[in-house]
């Protein structure tokens, strides 16, 4: 039986001190998350644009209005279905990868701290300077189209409507392989060697091992890299601002972040943005739910 | 019960932090404002050689004027100098004058409530009409006031390197580069005698912006001045538009521009024979190149002094958040004075947007020849129309010319009718 602290015992419970630790992070994610998004949401219910403090201007309620636009825009429209191509790439891809590489770089190989090192360089490199490289590599005359030659596809990589978003998924995966290789490299900390053995014993060849040790070893590995991968990919903006000059050939690699930044910023329509960025918010929740209950369902 | 009153306190929270981010005064009594005088702050473009200017310009103003100092620095970083602009102008804390305010955004700080009209000073409107002529016209919003000085221009013209043309065979002092034909016949020549890979390499990318340095000078020239929108309607899907369109559609599908981004300067770099720019890139070109420069190409190939291009001014405007706009006005008027904008072009090489600037500076362009030709072109340039929505209509012109012209996935005429359309509407939006 609870015995009545009054309303502070209530609010701060049977650890006062822990609540007070929790605070600043609480506070933290009110005015870092909370607010930025709550405050999406009312503007993208309002005729809504940045003004200068103290200046007179009316922005009323439009109910759906902007959802509406946004809904009819068609560039819109294509820089979803262009994120959603890109996550299908991007995601199956990032998982397979960095635990294939994890698993490959926890075994003891000759020049492992070397390789660990160079997996995990271009995620920290800046992608200003990366993006310089890969123009490089796959311009018309780059380093990939002399390799390939005559099956060099034509018009280029990044001009290609059909390849620029796969070439741009491609790239987010090699770029953000280290960190999620570093996850499994943890993960695979936590799976015993017993189980090895056992399956070992069990006449269980590497294959074997990997598919039936390993991989339900690393389950809650594999969904945290899946909610990143989907996370970070629905939040693409540099690729295709930098990689194909905004978004392009034609639309075909723009993002709803970089749709988001032209009609909210670039445009002065931060209730368009918000719109935008409200429906994107809705598309990955879904998305990461649907994720959690297939790839995150318990044993 | 306990969840529900922590969340209870969070959203309360959440409505403080709300309450406390919104609202404010930093208005202030405006007509006060504009007579009140003391300490200002000016922002500067980030070039070195203005800001060179903007350092002699102030230390200049400070010696004079010691109880109404003003500080200069350079715009803060940001992806452009537009949205820093923007929000400074939102967040209150503008400088009170910007030397770098581009004509394109007026429309949008405007509504912002974020620039003060120089019609609002005594004489304002007569000495921004008298400094630059009947260009300035081009400068005024929709509300018939000024809110940006005409500052300064750069005449985009058609620059080709010499060393090129000579391999191809191509004239070096009279280029045949005056009608589209002669463009198109030269660009095949300096292709097929690799002179360089590509004749002309104009930015295939997708901002907005970029249609200033492709489509826009070529049509300003073809129609004899327009601009892109005038009076509420859009003028590009003319038959000059349409011209312009197909000119530009042919260089890309004989490949003789790019379609791909190029992450240095391709000119420079000796990879296209040719750049559309203005006179700033005289200094970049510098001991690089050895150039020579035509006006920009109309099917009909008119004489020099009736072609028209874009201007690719930066302004100057005042900003609402400034308290002591008596100072910043005049401030304004010593760095726009004839004395200042002769030490502008002399330090930038860019043309002051002044009336009759070819034969202001005598001095200035018998030592600096290579610069004559910009000072004639300045008399007739076309800037992008003041209108609402002004950024918006550039994007969607953009995407529509990126589309069809560069890309070929649609006919050029067709988009750019489906463009013209969408601006129409954009235009009518206060």
């Amino acid at each position: 039986m609870r015995t009545s602290t009054g309303v502070l015992g209530r609010i701060l419970g049977k650890q006062p001190i822990g609540s007070a630790f929790v605070v600043p992070y609480v506070v933290f994610l009110a005015a870092v998350f909370a607010y930025p998004l709550g405050f999406a949401v009312y503007m993208s219910f309002h005729d809504y644009f940045f003004a200068a403090p103290g200046a007179i201007v009316d922005r009323p309620f439009v109910g759906f209005e902007n959802y509406a636009e946004v809904l009819s825009d068609p560039a819109v429209r294509r820089s979803f279905v262009n994120v959603g191509i890109f996550l299908v790439i991007n995601v199956p891809l990032t998982v397979l990868l960095s635990l294939g590489l994890a698993n490959a770089l926890n075994a003891a190989i000759r020049w492992r701290t070397f390789f660990r090192v160079s997996y995990y360089v271009p995620y920290v490199t800046a992608s200003v300077a990366v993006v310089g490289v890969w123009l490089f590599l796959f311009n018309s005359n780059g380093l990939v189209n002399s390799v390939l030659g005559p099956l060099a596809p034509d018009p280029s990589w990044l001009v290609n409507s059909k390849l620029a978003m796969p070439t741009v998924a491609i790239y987010v995966t090699w770029k953000q392989l280290g960190f999620f290789i570093l996850l499994y490299l943890a993960a695979l900390q936590n799976v015993s060697k017993d189980l090895y053995e056992a399956a070992s014993m069990d006449g269980a060849g590497r294959w074997k091992s990997f598919w039936n040790v390993t991989v339900p070893g690393v389950r809650p590995a594999t969904t945290l890299v899946v909610l990143l991968a989907t996370v970070t990919g629905a939040n693409l903006f540099t690729e295709p601002y930098l990689l194909t000059g905004g978004g392009g050939p034609d639309g075909a690699s723009a993002s709803p972040v970089l749709v988001m930044y032209q009609r909210g910023i670039e445009q002065g329509n931060p209730d368009i943005g918000s719109a935008i960025g409200v429906l994107l918010v809705i598309g990955v929740l879904i998305l990461a739910l649907v994720e959690r209950r297939f790839v995150g369902k318990e044993e | 019960m306990k969840r529900k009153l922590t969340a209870g306190l969070l959203a309360l929270g959440l409505t403080g932090v709300a309450a406390a981010c919104g609202g404010g005064d930093g208005g202030g009594d405006a007509d006060a404002a504009a007579q009140a005088r003391g300490e200002i702050t000016v922002w500067l473009s980030n070039n070195p050689e203005e800001v060179a200017w903007g350092k002699q310009m102030v230390a200049a103003w400070n010696a004079a004027n010691a109880d109404q100092l003003v500080t200069a620095q350079e715009i803060p970083a940001g992806k452009s100098s537009e949205e820093v602009i923007g929000a400074a102008i939102t967040a209150g804390n503008a400088p009170c004058l910007i030397f770098n305010t581009s004509p394109a955004s007026v429309s949008q700080f405007q509504k912002q409530g974020g620039l003060v009209a120089l019609d609002s000073f005594e004489g304002g409107k007569e000495y921004v009409e008298s400094r630059s002529g009947k260009v300035a016209e081009q400068y005024k919003s929709t509300d018939g006031k000024y809110y940006q000085l005409p500052w300064k221009d750069n005449p985009v013209m058609i620059f080709y390197n010499k060393k090129a043309f000579a391999k191809a065979g191509i004239d070096t002092t009279k280029p045949p580069l005056a009608t589209y034909d002669e463009f198109l016949a030269t660009s095949r020549k300096l292709v097929a005698a690799k002179a360089a890979k590509f004749a002309i390499y104009p930015a295939p990318s997708n901002e907005f912006y970029q249609s200033w340095f492709d489509f826009y000078p070529l049509f300003a020239a073809e129609s004899g001045g327009k601009q892109l929108v005038a009076d509420g309607k859009a003028q590009f899907a003319s038959d000059e538009g349409k011209k312009v369109a197909a000119f530009w559609r042919t260089l890309y599908t004989e490949k003789l521009a790019s379609q791909e981004k190029y992450t240095g300067d391709s000119f420079v770099d000796g990879t296209a024979a040719m750049a559309i720019v203005g006179p700033w890139a005289v200094a970049t070109y510098k001991n690089k190149v050895e150039w020579g420069a035509v006006p920009v190409p109309t099917s009909a190939g008119k004489p020099a002094n009736e072609t028209y291009t874009f201007s690719d001014a930066k302004n100057v405007a005042m900003y609402a958040s400034c308290k002591n706009r008596g100072t910043a006005w005049d401030v304004l008027k010593f760095a726009t004075s004839k004395e200042q904008d002769g030490k502008l072009l002399q330090a930038t090489g860019q043309m002051p947007l002044r009336d009759q600037v070819a034969t202001a500076y005598p001095e200035y362009f018998q030592a600096n020849p290579d610069y004559q030709q910009f000072a004639d072109q300045a008399a007739r340039t076309v800037e992008v129309p003041n209108v609402p929505n002004s950024i918006t209509i550039w994007q969607t012109f953009r995407d529509a010319y990126s589309k069809s012209v560069i890309f070929g996935q649609e006919d050029p005429g067709a988009a750019l009718d489906g463009a013209a359309q969408k601006v129409d509407q954009l235009a009518k939006q206060s």
